[in-house]
């Protein structure tokens, strides 16, 4: 099953690394990692997606939990949660495809960031299914993408909830 | 510990060693090199802090080793950048599979160069990190004191293990005011110690219970000082108890509840009982591969109580039914209290018929050997060498068959005396863990038990123990073979003996003697037992005995890779 997992670790040199090595060395599977600082700068928040049996996850917790720079940990998956993604992506279109590229933005509540004779670049926030929607119904125009850019799933937990150190 | 802040500054080669004071190490193996010059320099106009020279990186972190796991204080090494790191790596990786305390410094490049391919760079904490508790890159002297206090802490707190702390050789040089800290706090480590009192009581309830029970112990039981609450705990219930590898010396060998070691060369009492049992109760132990063999047939029947200090060992390889974290002694003390508490027992019918069935299983004598043979039998040396030392020598081994039939044939009565490679079974670690043992020890008796192919592999070390005088005997169990090799060629190969066969052995007594020490080699049974007193009587000569052993030997019984702990080979 698919688990979402955030954590706090010590804004350090190395504690990504260590995170990334913990998952190929016991090879575990990474589907998406997104890290950056928090509103306390000794801190950063990642956010990690994986998958595995109700065991493997059991050992990937408690494996993360070990390493020394892993301050708190959460599987977000055991609550309530907001889950999202942000992509941008730039798609080539002339003509009356352009009016399509708009349609189908607007539709997904998306915004065009980048604009060029031919080409737009679209800025749009969801879940991981939401954007894969968008890409698919892209594909399912004429328009051509062109390049591709994903975040990675940043998670928080609904209600009062919260992951702090 | 003294709490020392001096207003005077110190360059951090000062530092680093003031801090070693602080922490109370007597002791560092090492290997000078460019990175490290200030340091050996600080070293040198100390008294303190005694340096051993080793001969390889390797060694050093090997002798450490053998130091942190006869004493139980942490191992300390220091190895210069570079190649001096690289070299230390297989120590390192050995002491994190096997939990030992252990903290090593690496000298670094200047900082200014890190990142720049410089002359003996690597990324050593990098290269590092995946086989250490935790590493440290100092980049300011002020941190310098701090992080090591820090190393000290969680290498020995815990699950312990080794903790590397590089150096780049700049901070060494920069000099700040040196203040020791007195005590860190982390707050991204903090250890569980105690035990939930509820599941201890959980686990007694499920222990008295029981009818086939067995208590299967390991490393953790020795890392942790728990031996002495074992024993109690074991003799209050009267329940079978066997020991990893790891394990030995955890519960007196002697003492007729135990079973012997468990595994792969476990003993058949021990593996048949694991296997019929219906409560196992399983402490500082972690389900290794050698112990279970084939998860899917490991204890079908029974409800396993599993207690050690690391979350992560409980429901690794085998799902169990009552989890307990915490420190072993603790949780020990825990069961122990609850059971005063209590004026239940486990039944005593069925106890009896379980200790009437592992009667008949230890009937089998699974460690019979030839005794009458003509060539020297590799179990009959350690045998003799258990007697002649009345069981309470240090030994040390190397891997293979030879560890093998030392964990089966020198039956340990006390903890740390058994140092060995348990986890990655690391060829040439015998000797310069001897060493480690011998300079912490150095009135005792300290054998490394040997082969032919595992010696080889840190040799150079036969100098360092000239140097420092380290009465160790040697003993080389030689049967031209890589003998574990050649056993699983012949059991899984049809004897096609692939390269196992040295063909171009040294004179080990003559190479003895080229290093300073005495040499002996023993062909004949009979000459056993003259040539270990011989050497024994020794106290200040390092003796290399080299044994002509039966090439034919295999170790028993043998549970084969994927095999069910009841399918053992047996002799």
């Amino acid at each position: 099953m698919r688990r979402t997992i955030s954590l706090l670790v010590e804004n350090e040199s190395g504690a990504l690394s260590r995170i990334a090595g913990l998952f190929s060395a016991r090879g575990y599977n990474i589907e998406s990692l997104t890290v950056a600082p928090t509103d306390d700068p000794t801190l950063a928040r990642m956010t990690l997606t994986t998958g595995g049996s109700d065991q493997v996850i059991e050992q990937i917790i408690k494996q993360l939990n070990k390493l020394i720079d892993v301050v708190k940990l959460q599987d977000l998956t055991e609550n309530p949660h907001i889950e999202r993604e942000m992509m941008m992506i730039k798609v080539l279109a002339s003509g009356h495809l352009r009016e399509e590229v708009k349609r189908l933005a607007d539709i997904f509540r998306g915004r065009i960031i980048d604009v060029t004779a031919d080409s737009f670049t679209i800025e749009l926030t969801g879940t991981r299914d939401k954007l894969a929607a968008f890409i698919e119904a892209l594909e399912g125009s004429a328009v051509k993408i062109r390049e591709v850019v994903r975040s990675g799933t940043m998670g928080i937990a609904r209600g009062e909830l919260a992951l702090r150190a | 510990m003294n709490r020392e802040t001096n207003t005077a500054e110190l360059t951090g080669a000062e530092i680093f060693v003031r801090s070693l004071e602080q922490e109370g190490v007597d002791m560092v193996f090492g290997y000078p090199g460019g990175a490290v010059l200030h340091i050996y320099d600080a070293l040198y106009r100390q008294k303190a802090v005694t340096h051993v020279l080793v001969r390889h990186e390797q060694g050093a972190v090997h002798a450490a080793e053998g130091y942190a796991k006869s004493t139980g204080r942490p191992g300390v090494a220091l190895v210069t950048s570079g190649p001096g790191a690289t070299n230390a790596v297989t120590g390192i990786a050995d002491a994190y599979m096997d939990s030992v305390p252990l903290v090593i410094f690496s000298g670094q490049v200047n900082s200014n160069l890190i990142g720049n391919d410089a002359f003996q760079e690597v990324d050593t904490v990098g290269i590092t990190r995946p086989c250490v508790k935790h590493n440290f890159l100092v980049k300011d002297v002020r941190d310098l004191a701090e992080t090591i206090k820090k190393a000290f802490y969680i290498a020995t707190s815990g699950r312990p293990g080794p903790v590397l702390v590089d150096v780049p050789k700049d901070v060494t040089a920069h000099k700040t005011a040196f203040h020791y800290p007195e005590r860190v706090v982390m707050r991204s480590y903090n250890p569980t110690v105690k035990g939930h009192p509820g599941q201890i009581r959980k686990a007694v309830d499920l222990m008295l219970s029981a009818r086939q029970p067995v208590l299967y112990t390991g490393g953790g039981v020795v890392l942790g000082d728990a031996s002495e609450t074992l024993t109690k705990l074991t003799r209050m219930l009267n329940f079978p108890i066997t020991n990893t590898l790891m394990g030995l010396g955890g519960y007196p060998a002697s003492d007729p509840q135990f079973l012997g070691m468990l595994g792969m060369h476990g003993t058949y009492e021990a593996n048949m009982a694991m296997h019929h049992a219906d409560v196992v109760i399983a402490i500082g132990a972690r389900f290794d591969d050698r112990v279970t063999g084939n998860v899917e047939k490991f204890c079908p029947d029974a409800k396993i109580i599993h207690v050690d200090v690391d979350p992560s060992s409980i429901s690794k390889n085998v799902v169990v039914d009552v989890p307990i974290v915490g420190q072993v002694d603790n949780v020990l003390r825990g069961m122990i209290e609850v059971l005063k508490g209590t004026e239940r027992r486990p039944d005593p019918e069925a106890l009896s018929a379980w200790w009437r069935q592992i009667e008949e299983w230890r009937a089998m004598d699974c460690l019979k050997y030839d005794r009458q043979s003509e060539v020297i039998k590799p179990q009959h040396v350690i045998s003799e060498l258990h007697r002649l030392t009345e069981g309470d020598a240090f030994v040390s081994s190397d891997v293979g068959q030879h560890q093998m039939w030392a964990a089966q044939f020198y039956g340990f009565d006390r903890p740390r005396r058994w140092i060995n490679s348990g986890g990655l079974g690391t060829m040439g670690f015998g000797l310069p863990s001897a060493m480690g043992v011998q300079v912490a020890h150095p009135e005792a008796t300290v054998a490394c038990i040997t082969g032919e192919a595992s010696i080889q592999m840190c040799i150079q070390e036969l100098s360092t123990c000239y140097q420092y005088m380290l009465p160790i005997k040697v003993v080389n169990l030689n049967n031209r073979y890589m003998g574990m090799v050649r056993q699983w060629q012949e059991f899984f190969y049809q004897g096609r003996y692939a390269m196992s066969y040295m063909d171009a052995l040294p004179d080990f007594v003559k190479l003895a003697e080229a290093y300073g020490h005495v040499g002996m080699r023993i062909e004949r049974p009979g000459d056993v037992e003259p040539a270990l007193r011989e050497a024994l009587a020794m106290k200040d000569r390092l003796v290399f005995m080299d044994f002509i052993t039966d090439e034919t030997e295999n170790v028993y019984p043998m549970v084969p890779a994927g095999a069910g702990q009841n399918e053992m080979i047996l002799v």
